[in-house]
């Protein structure tokens, strides 16, 4: 089996196109994240804010959730109109879970920032929208990222499954494989997956060290 | 100078927080709004920086309507402490502090330095600076909750019950650096309390609110203890009123005696009345009861511990507690270093406030 | 216009019947999806229930989850259907693993997340350790475990439509032929219905879990659960489970 793997590997054509798919691997699992987040931290500012709104919003996104990947895919163009075999189709379907992932997290960090806190930016002068920017935001960033951790791995293992509608990045090299009867494609793409989740894992934990210093402090009362 | 001219709110429910109110806060003054819960005095502040804002009547800052300013703007002009101190966990101290220099435009750098003198004036050390909220005491955050107040230096402060939720010694010390600070600068300042010690303690003036949001009474507080308007007053200014008042009252007259003295290491023999022994600087270490003996010499150790003492200068209550706290009758009184000065009786302070209560009919 | 492509197929006649037909291919895909979750639950609730009574393995246990929640299924079923040579059985055993963690991770998080102060008060009425766990912690475990309950039920559905690939019956059938012979009616057909399963399985199991919960809880839940939620998702565990809804679920999806 090894020397199979090391057979596949050896050919430079080979590790070219899997040089592509990663890359494309890499697009189509994290533009959807950044649009995500972009279109999540509204609607969780929405529903915070509005107490009939939040209900249904929820509501919405935790059927949104539950559809299956495979089905949303092909569903998207039905909705939006794009080409059935579209990039186009995994990027938006997976912003649509990022975000349906991302909502209510960042509804429950929001309404987490303590009233007094609120109370003192409002009485300091905060207008509201800079306030949101200056203080509700930055206090829903660690659970902002941590939902960001769990889209981003999820989202690249979803990406794969795109391969069935033709664009799948390393999902290609699932298909590849399962149509040669050949594992080495399948193994390598299986690993390049966790590799990837891992790498961007860390990314992630690493920015949200770096955006949130004071959660790392020690809370300790000094007289 | 704040006013308040027949201001009432009145909510959504329909519950009247604040009925009618006319009150007048001069420039320059502490003024406590005391009253028990749901009295409308944290409503009635809240209208002066349009956090709730009045349903009829004026509020006026210096003689400008606050409803002529846009709420950011006024707020900005305004220092506000809350009870849990309000502090952004997000920022460092200093930054926390900063944070109404830089709504004002002001460069990071300036902001920041004017961050830093006022933890001085608080009293914190340069070194919090750095740290985050969370690493402070609830003291601490307090302080830093008032430097940030403060750092515009606004007119006016509003503080809304900030000293609550910390323990009552730390309480103490806070409500003493507020009034150091206020002697150094003379800010126009509204403090809630539910606690009626603190607002007798710090308030030039002090405003009662009943039940209702109507003023029950508003007056210095000496007045207040001594004649209170009605019986709602009185029973929230509580059952040791009448003691209580003697904070209020001067101790001047009351003539000092000498006792005999000793210090720690000396050799005493039996002695038939009490002792006061005294340290190397004079301060008063304990007592030496009447007919105890001393085996060599006077040790820190066989010393009957004092009671309060009484600093001269300060009110009569004080003087009176010294007095009946002490193990021998005798109330030590000690200058401002804390030295030694004399002792009194309960007999003269009682004799000196039968004498003012005399002249004052 | 696929939509009205969709509606054709789907209400042509003789889609609804025989061996390839809608109800047989629905009935293949629940009876998958009720099989492996009941397998899966066999496995984790009695291990869950074990590393969150003990607190043994934990960090294995989360550790394993968040590889699971990153192996790409497409990926994974190929590789079984080939290492085992073929057939539907190594699948379906594919199934159950993916359905293993989110149910694991549901049931460990909620005996972990009884308030302590409700342990300690049980311990100190004399409960044995046998009695704590089957009159308290698995009773106060159960939002949480339900939730895992779910996300494995969705993640299974899921992945059963994408091992259609390999051979699999179940709706993934009309949506992965229909790509084949590009009739598009077909495949958004295929996918509707795979959606609509989805949804309602996961509103069946809401109705359980509502059965389930001790009403209690589910008083609490409107303040609680929302706290809960917010300081579980910083800590890696809460990555794993799920608090009533799926959206922190740990499972992997497909």
């Amino acid at each position: 089996m090894f020397s199979d793997l090391g057979k596949y590997l050896s050919d430079a054509g080979t590790r070219a196109d899997i040089g592509t798919d990663l890359v494309d691997h890499i697009y189509l699992s994290l533009l959807p994240l950044v649009f995500g987040v972009v279109v999540a931290v509204p609607l969780g500012w929405v529903a915070h804010r509005f107490g009939r709104a939040r209900g249904a919003l929820l509501g919405v996104m935790n059927i949104v959730y539950t559809v299956p990947s495979i089905a949303l895919f092909v569903i998207i163009p039905v909705l939006i109109g794009s080409q059935i075999l579209s990039p186009v189709n995994v990027i938006v379907a997976l912003t649509i879970y990022t975000t349906a992932l991302l909502v209510r997290p960042i509804t429950d960090a929001l309404d987490a920032v303590p009233a007094h806190v609120i109370a003192a930016a409002t009485a300091m002068g905060f207008r509201q929208w800079r306030r949101f920017l200056a203080v509700e935001l930055p206090l829903s960033i660690p659970v902002l990222a941590a939902g960001m951790r769990v889209g981003s791995v999820s989202n690249i293992s979803l990406v794969s499954v795109g391969a069935l509608i033709g664009t799948g990045g390393l999902g290609g090299l699932f298909t590849d494989g399962f149509s040669r009867r050949y594992l080495p494609p399948i193994i390598v793409g299986i690993t390049l997956t966790l590799v990837l989740a891992l790498v961007v894992d860390l990314l992630l934990v690493a920015l949200r060290r770096a955006l949130t210093p004071w959660t790392r402090v020690q809370g300790v009362a000094v007289q | 100078m704040i006013e308040f001219r027949a201001v009432t709110k009145r909510f959504d429910d329909g519950t009247v927080a604040v009925n009618h109110l006319d009150l007048t806060v001069d420039a320059g003054t502490i003024t406590v709004f005391v009253g028990p819960s749901g009295c409308g005095k944290t409503t009635s502040l809240r209208m002066v920086n349009r956090m709730i804002d009045a349903t009829s009547g004026t509020i006026l800052v210096d003689g400008k309507d606050v409803r002529s300013a846009d709420p950011p703007t006024l707020r900005r002009g305004i220092g506000y402490v809350i009870q849990q101190a309000g502090l952004f966990p997000h920022r460092t101290v200093l930054d926390n502090v900063a944070t109404v220099p830089l709504l004002f435009g002001w460069t990071r750098r300036k902001a920041r330095s004017r961050a830093a003198e006022l933890l001085e004036l608080v009293g914190l050390p340069a070194s919090l600076g750095k740290r985050y909220p969370v690493q402070l005491s609830g003291g601490q955050q307090q302080r830093v909750g008032v430097a940030r107040a403060l750092a515009a230096d606004p007119p006016v402060l509003l503080m809304d019950e900030p000293f609550s939720a910390v323990d009552p010694v730390v309480r103490e010390g806070l409500q003493d650096e507020l009034l150091r600070l206020q002697a150094e600068l003379d800010k126009t300042i509204v403090f809630v309390t539910h606690d009626i010690d603190e607002a007798v303690r710090i308030g030039e003036k002090v405003a009662v609110f009943r039940q209702g949001g109507v003023l029950a009474q508003y007056a210095p507080p000496a007045e207040l203890l001594a004649r209170p308007a009605d019986d709602f007053v009185a029973h929230f200014v509580g059952k040791d009123r009448g003691y209580r008042a003697l904070s209020f009252v001067d101790a001047s007259g009351v003539e000092i005696r000498e006792v005999a003295t000793a210090s720690i290491g000396d050799a005493v023999s039996q002695a038939s009345d009490w002792r006061l022994v005294l340290d190397d600087g004079r301060q008063p270490r304990g007592w030496l009861p009447a007919g105890s003996t001393v085996d060599g010499q006077v040790t820190e150790d066989g010393l009957e511990p004092g009671g309060s003492l009484y600093t001269l200068g300060t009110p009569v209550r004080g003087a009176l507690d010294a007095a009946l706290s002490s193990p021998s009758g005798l109330g030590v009184v000690v200058d401002e270093e804390g030295r030694y000065a004399g002792v009194l009786t309960a007999r003269q302070v009682l004799d000196l406030i039968e004498a003012q209560r005399g002249s004052r009919r | 216009m696929i939509f009205a492509d969709m509606v054709t197929w789907l209400t042509d006649p003789s889609h609804w019947t025989g061996p390839g037909g809608v109800p047989a291919r629905v009935a293949e895909h629940l009876l998958y999806c009720v099989l492996a979750v009941l397998a899966a639950g066999l496995v984790g609730v009695p291990l869950g229930m074990f590393v969150g009574h003990t607190g043994r393995g934990s960090v294995l246990l989360v550790g394993a989850s968040n590889v699971l929640r990153a192996l790409p299924t497409l990926g994974l079923v190929s590789i079984l259907y080939l290492i085992a040579g073929g057939g539907t059985v190594p699948v379906l055993l594919g199934l159950v693993v993916l359905a293993i963690p989110p149910i694991l991770a549901g049931t460990y998080a909620g005996l972990q997340d009884v308030d302590r102060s409700v342990v300690d008060a049980a311990k100190g009425m004399g409960m044995t350790g046998r009695q704590l766990l089957w009159r308290v912690e698995l009773p106060n475990s159960m939002p949480l475990l339900m939730g895992g309950v779910r996300s494995s039920m969705l993640q299974v559905v899921a992945t059963a439509g994408v091992a259609a690939f390999v051979g699999l019956g179940g709706l993934g059938r009309p949506l992965l032929d229909g790509l084949r012979v590009l009739d598009y009616g077909q495949v958004v057909s295929g996918a509707v219905l795979i959606a609509l399963l989805a949804v309602l399985l996961d509103l069946v199991l809401a109705g359980a879990q509502k059965l389930v919960v001790p009403r209690g809880l589910r008083l609490i839940a409107g303040t609680a659960g929302r706290r809960r939620t917010q300081r579980r998702v910083e800590e890696p565990v809460q990555e794993l489970v799920t608090t009533g809804g799926q959206q922190e679920t740990g499972g992997t999806r497909a």
